[in-house]
């Protein structure tokens, strides 16, 4: 089931002269894992924004196509309501985390919701378990490491119950250990709780293996919409994409020529030490 | 030449963000500085010109104590290149941004327009000069703040965690600028969390974890170590976990560039 439809959307800011996203057509099916890849200022914090209803309700510009959340047109809902379909988690979690304690934070939105006191208890209780991050309950966000903040600032989204997560480069500033733990969580929310995910990154290595698809995006516009398998026989380098090593070494085995091991690209060392090995048997 | 001698920095808040650094860089080194968020990566590198002062110990640049010299005067020898642009631009526009610290310093006009110019260049940032530094994109920002230090080419350049929020096509065009700019005799100091710019860097590396220094080698020599990275929330390239895992066809650990390792299997696959 399409949860996600994009259709033939454009946006202009206001007080810009160029579109920033421009004919982007896009489908999701619920429970997906999508991954959005382009170089820096390619139109991919734009196309996000669109999808939470931050475009265009929050931030002025041209607006064209359309954008369907489980069927709702987003032009036509406001964001609050949006944020309990899709929620966002943004590049900084300082951008995202206010309160005095992490509890206070993730129940703040289900306050403004006007959800029943039990009703919000539970939720809190049952994002902090899922997240596992049970221990930090009572901890003040400030204090918190740069992943820890993360995972509550994915915490505090997840308590609205959206049915799909948009994660806008989540892992940039982290170290490569807490990056790769929060990697995992969320390819278990997608796993374990059919939760449709679509996020950006530049950094792929550790997504790639997971991903049901893989978006590509260049001058504002979608240019490959495919499993990454597919996507990465092409040389996608220019356009700002970063392939995983063992992918760009499989490359360069195919160019000294010979039989390759492989009948579909390795995606990860599991996968290129897998094949060799079943080739070698 | 940079030398820590057992610098202890207490933050006032009363947190110790260096615990007893010992460490020598020599001139025309390039150095990685890594370690988890928090090991003291940034703190140390506001030591090297003056910013913080050491609050035990000393820090030497080319035997001057930075306690005993302003910021100002230091900023000749060392420019930092910060992790958040922003903090660093305040002009109209970006030939002002990158001429002030040359009027600063009192070059002559002619000089200015003439550093202004190449630096301008050097970054691909020509197409820009009248637009606001704030109108910049993140990684366009990242630029010129480099082209801001290059403007008055100090001896020891520092960039704090240059490639975050960047895309491959700018890491390797900073990896060009880098190595560019060590050929000409620069001291290289970056810290970063980019493992795989890292390898592709191949500096010396200094680990750090809780305001430590805790080893300090080549990079093979340190990304070989999982244990150690381990233990600084660090993970080791791919294609040292991949040659790891190939020794059942005679693969030898380590830290190959894809081409290298290519050979290497297709050698052992035909043997």
């Amino acid at each position: 089931m399409k949860i996600i439809e994009v259709n033939d959307l454009g946006f202009k800011y206001a007080g810009t002269d160029f579109y920033a996203i421009k004919g982007v057509t896009l489908e999701i099916c619920e429970g997906e894992f999508v991954v959005l890849a382009g170089k820096s200022g390619c139109g991919k914090t734009t196309l996000l924004r669109c999808l939470n209803g931050l475009i265009p309700h929050f931030y002025e510009g041209e607006f064209e196509g359309s954008v369907l959340i489980d069927g709702i047109d987003t032009r036509e809902c406001p964001p609050y309501i949006l944020s309990q379909k899709a929620g966002m988690v943004f590049q900084n979690p300082d951008n995202q985390l206010f309160a005095l304690s992490v509890e206070a934070d993730i129940a703040f939105p289900l306050e403004n919701l006007g959800l029943p006191r039990e009703e919000i208890r539970d939720r809190v209780d049952w994002v902090l378990k899922l997240l596992k991050i049970e221990e930090l309950r009572s901890r003040s966000p400030f204090e918190l490491s740069a992943g820890q903040k993360q995972k509550v600032a994915i915490a505090s989204v997840l308590a609205m119950k959206p049915k799909i997560l948009l994660l806008d480069e989540p892992t940039s500033s982290l170290d490569p250990v807490s990056a790769k733990n929060l990697i995992d969580a969320i390819i278990e929310l997608n796993r374990k709780h059919r939760l449709t995910i679509l996020i950006s990154e530049h950094r792929l290595t550790h997504l790639i293996p997971h991903a049901d698809k893989l978006a590509i995006m260049d001058n504002g516009k979608i240019i490959y919409f495919d499993e990454p398998r597919k996507i990465l026989k092409e040389d996608v380098l220019m356009y700002g994409v970063s392939i995983p090593r063992v992918v760009e070494v499989v490359r360069e085995m195919r160019k000294i020529g010979g039989c390759l091991p492989f009948k579909e690209v390795p995606l990860s060392v599991d996968e290129f030490i897998r094949d060799l090995r079943g080739a070698l048997r | 030449m940079i030398k820590f001698e057992s610098v202890e920095y207490v933050y006032p808040s009363g947190v110790k963000a260096l615990d007893g650094v010992d460490l020598e860089i020599g001139d025309g080194e390039i150095v990685a500085i890594m370690g988890e968020n928090g090991a003291g990566k940034t703190t140390l590198i506001k030591h090297l010109n003056g910013l913080l002062k050491p609050t035990k110990g000393k820090v030497l640049i080319d035997g001057i104590d930075t306690r005993k010299v302003t910021v100002a005067s230091l900023s000749r020898k060392v420019g930092i290149v910060f992790q958040n642009p922003d903090d660093m631009f305040f002009s109209e526009n970006i030939w002002e941004e990158v001429a002030f610290a040359l009027r600063n310093f009192g070059y002559d006009e002619e000089v200015v327009k003439r550093r202004v110019e190449n630096a301008i260049n050097f970054m691909d940032l020509a197409n820009y000069v009248d637009k606001s530094p704030f109108t910049l994109s993140g990684g366009e920002k990242k630029r010129l703040a480099l082209a801001i230090v290059l403007a008055w080419s100090p001896d020891i350049i520092a960039l704090d965690e240059p490639t975050i929020g960047q895309d491959i096509l700018q890491k390797e065009k900073l990896l060009q600028v880098i190595k560019l700019l060590n050929s000409q005799g620069k001291t290289i100091i970056v810290s970063s969390h980019d493992i795989e710019f890292v390898a592709d860097l191949k500096p010396r590396i200094i680990l750090m974890k809780r305001g430590r220094v805790i080893a300090n080698g080549n990079a093979e020599e340190i990304f070989l170590n999982e244990e150690l990275l381990r233990l600084c929330n660090l993970l080791p390239p791919q294609l040292i976990s991949l040659s790891k895992e190939l020794s059942f066809i005679g693969v030898k650990p380590k830290l190959y560039s894809p081409r290298e390792l290519a050979a290497e299997i297709m050698m052992r696959l035909q043997r």
